[in-house]
């Protein structure tokens, strides 16, 4: 991994509508190779929608280049194997699986159908080191249901690991996690992107605040503002969509907690 | 890397004994496949000793043919209970693997340039019809009796699967298939028989079926046949394969996330089934003597689910016992109370269904971890969860 160059995620004035209801409306954005990105914005404002779309669930216009790789028009499996990764605001790993099962699964999609044939016979490296990364290694036969909230984030992580994602796009990762959980999330990002490019998209502005490296801010399908995590709070477009009005300049950005 | 410390749980994560049909029994490798290899056994003594012993003829042949069914069962077993596709209509690749034999015995009991019976009855034929030829070579019918219905369902599958054809329409278009070729069947009296199907089938490759040795004979085969089909089974539900189809079942569309096509996947489980029941219906053929329309239509077809949701759809045995016990069960009720069978059985389904979703195994896996230990009920009593059963069942 450590050997393979770094790439960054460039998304060209992309579309996409549903109906004639245009959920994103011409979104332009690089991401930097070992960026943290933190997209937000308010519900609605097509973030899921726009990862959706760089993932290949729902059909878009414009251009979505993963290094120098075309993405959109191609199906999603296809796309998986270039190196990108999601996860889902729901968790969605098999929780009729074990832990070992899920991430094995995870990093076979390159697998010959012999392999597939066979059994899997202990725990490969990739699998193992894997586990380390996000603190699994002593549930590794349990069965990934039974995990507890925050362990089953980490686990759908660990899989876009595994599966050798340079480009992670993680959907509301640290929801519904105590403040312990969302600390180790945080410093488990922060792990990854050393040779990985990671998106997030996240609604806790205390969360951002301490782990964001750049944030783009989205409203009604278009991007409002980017930058730092500071300038983004001092820009009074953000502060108006969040608050509802414009807030007079020097007011406490703390503001943002949406 | 610095590893993240697992924060504290919350909730009570006892470490769950591996369920019985999701998790295969992992690794604890030479004891496991002792007990396997015990279970074989056990299943062949009793298979092979036990039964020829303690059966009457006609028991025993009636015993082959509910072990044809068990075929069937342990395909669907892998295609619903491991891969989440309802298959409604395996009751076609019975029926064409049975068709494919029967022709060739047909052929055969007719003798060099005859011709079957029913033809020259039905169909005023003077020759063989083309497609019927190359069915007098067993080289040619034999193998055909389990890649025929392969070759369907690969063609189905692709055109099904890629178009995401999934949980109840699915079911319904494999059922529609069933009744397609049941129609076909009858209305080409003059070349396949008709309502009547393939009948009154003598020798089976040079042996007279009304032999009783020979009937014997024929049995020792199946038996042997599901033996080995239930050890390939095994091996396919505990492959890499195994684990990756389950997670198809639960997450079809994480997968594809993970660089995967679920297509291809499902579609490997589908045609296995699918090769498994055309072999049954291949045995089939000899052990009974016919086969025919109402033998491969809608209702069997549901018969072969009904079984194996009895048995319990996710695990190695349940569909096999589940299938024996159904078809017994049928015989048995049918004697003493012709005509309430249809009713029992509607009513066994629905039960199990509503209240066994795991099937009878699930008791057993639940009986088991009574014994082990106090563990939380919440979800102990089933390998499959209701979230599951509602998800593959009304979908």
């Amino acid at each position: 991994m450590s050997g393979e160059l770094l790439d960054g995620l460039s998304v060209r004035d992309v579309r996409v509508s549903f109906d004639g209801f245009t959920a994103v409306d011409g979104v332009s954005l690089e991401v930097p190779a070992g960026d943290i990105r933190f997209l937000i914005g308010p519900n609605g404002a097509g973030k899921t929608t726009l990862v959706d779309a760089i993932t290949g669930l729902v059909r878009a216009t414009g251009s979505v280049r993963f290094g120098d790789q075309e993405l959109l028009g191609r199906p999603v499996h296809r796309i998986s194997r270039l190196g990108i990764g999601r996860t889902f605001q729901t968790s969605t790993i098999f929780e009729e699986l074990s832990v070992v099962q899920n991430l094995d699964i995870a990093a076979g999609a390159r697998r010959g159908w012999v392999t597939l044939a066979r059994r899997r016979r202990g725990i490969p490296d990739e699998v193992a080191a894997a586990l380390e990364t996000i603190g699994l290694t002593g549930r590794a036969d349990q069965l990934a249901g039974t995990l507890a909230h925050g362990q089953k984030q980490w686990l759908e992580i660990g899989m876009l690991l595994v599966q050798d994602a340079r480009l992670l796009l993680l959907d509301e990762p640290v929801a519904g996690m105590s403040h312990e959980e969302r600390d180790a999330t945080g410093a488990l990002l922060e792990t990854v992107s050393r040779d990985r490019t990671v998106v997030v998209i996240e609604h806790d502005m205390d969360f951002l605040r301490r782990f964001a490296r750049s944030v783009t801010v989205l409203h009604a399908g278009r991007v409002l503002s980017e930058g730092t995590v500071a300038q983004v709070q001092a820009d009074p477009r953000v502060q108006e969509v969040y608050l509802g009005h414009p807030v007079a300049a020097g007011s406490a950005p703390s503001g943002l907690e949406a | 890397m610095t590893a993240v410390t697992p924060a504290p749980l919350s909730t009570a994560t006892a470490p769950a004994a591996a369920s019985a049909g999701a998790a295969p029994p992992s690794r604890s490798g030479g004891r496991s496949r002792l007990r396997t290899m015990a279970g074989f056994a056990f299943g062949a003594a009793l298979l092979f000793a036990v039964a020829p012993l303690l059966l009457s003829d006609f028991r025993l042949a009636l015993l082959a043919k509910y072990l044809c069914v068990a075929m069937v069962a342990v395909g669907i077993g892998i295609a619903w209970g491991r891969g989440g596709m309802l298959t409604l209509g395996q009751g076609v690749f019975f029926g064409l693997g049975g068709y494919a034999m029967a022709m060739h015995l047909k052929l055969a009991d007719a003798g060099p340039g005859g011709m079957p019976d029913f033809m020259q009855l039905y169909g005023q034929l003077d020759e063989l019809p083309l497609w019927w030829r190359p069915f007098a070579s067993p080289w040619f019918a034999l193998p055909a009796t389990v890649l025929l219905p392969m070759a369907v369902a690969f063609g189905l599958g692709s055109l099904v699967f890629r178009r995401r054809v999934r949980g109840a329409y699915f079911a319904i278009l494999s059922q529609a298939l069933a009744a397609a070729m049941v129609i076909l069947l009858i209305g080409q009296q003059g070349t396949t028989g008709g309502t009547n199907g393939l009948t009154d089938i003598k020798g089976f490759f040079g042996y007279d079926l009304d032999d009783p040795v020979n009937q014997r004979m024929v049995y020792f085969i199946i038996a042997g046949v599901l033996l080995a089909l239930l050890a390939l089974t095994r091996q396919l539900i505990q492959s890499r394969y195994g684990e990756l189809l389950v997670a198809v079942r639960d997450g079809e569309e994480r997968v594809r996330f993970l660089g995967y096509d679920p297509a291809s996947v499902k579609l490997v489980a589908y045609v296995v089934a699918a090769g498994m029941a055309g072999l049954a219906g291949a045995l089939f053929v000899p052990a009974v003597g016919i086969i025919s329309p109402a033998l491969i239509g809608i209702v069997p077809s549901i018969e072969f689910v009904i079984g194996v949701a009895v048995g319990g759809r996710a695990t190695l045995l349940g569909p096999v016992l589940g299938a024996v016990a159904v078809a017994w069960a049928r015989t048995a009720l049918s004697e003493r109370f012709p005509g309430t069978w249809t009713y029992l059985q509607g009513l066994l389904f629905v039960v199990v269904v509503a209240f066994l979703p795991g099937g009878l195994a699930s008791l057993w896996a639940l009986a088991r971890r009574r014994d082990v230990g106090a563990q939380p009920a919440r979800r102990g009593w089933s390998p499959l969860g209701r979230r599951r059963v509602e998800r593959t069942e009304a979908a």
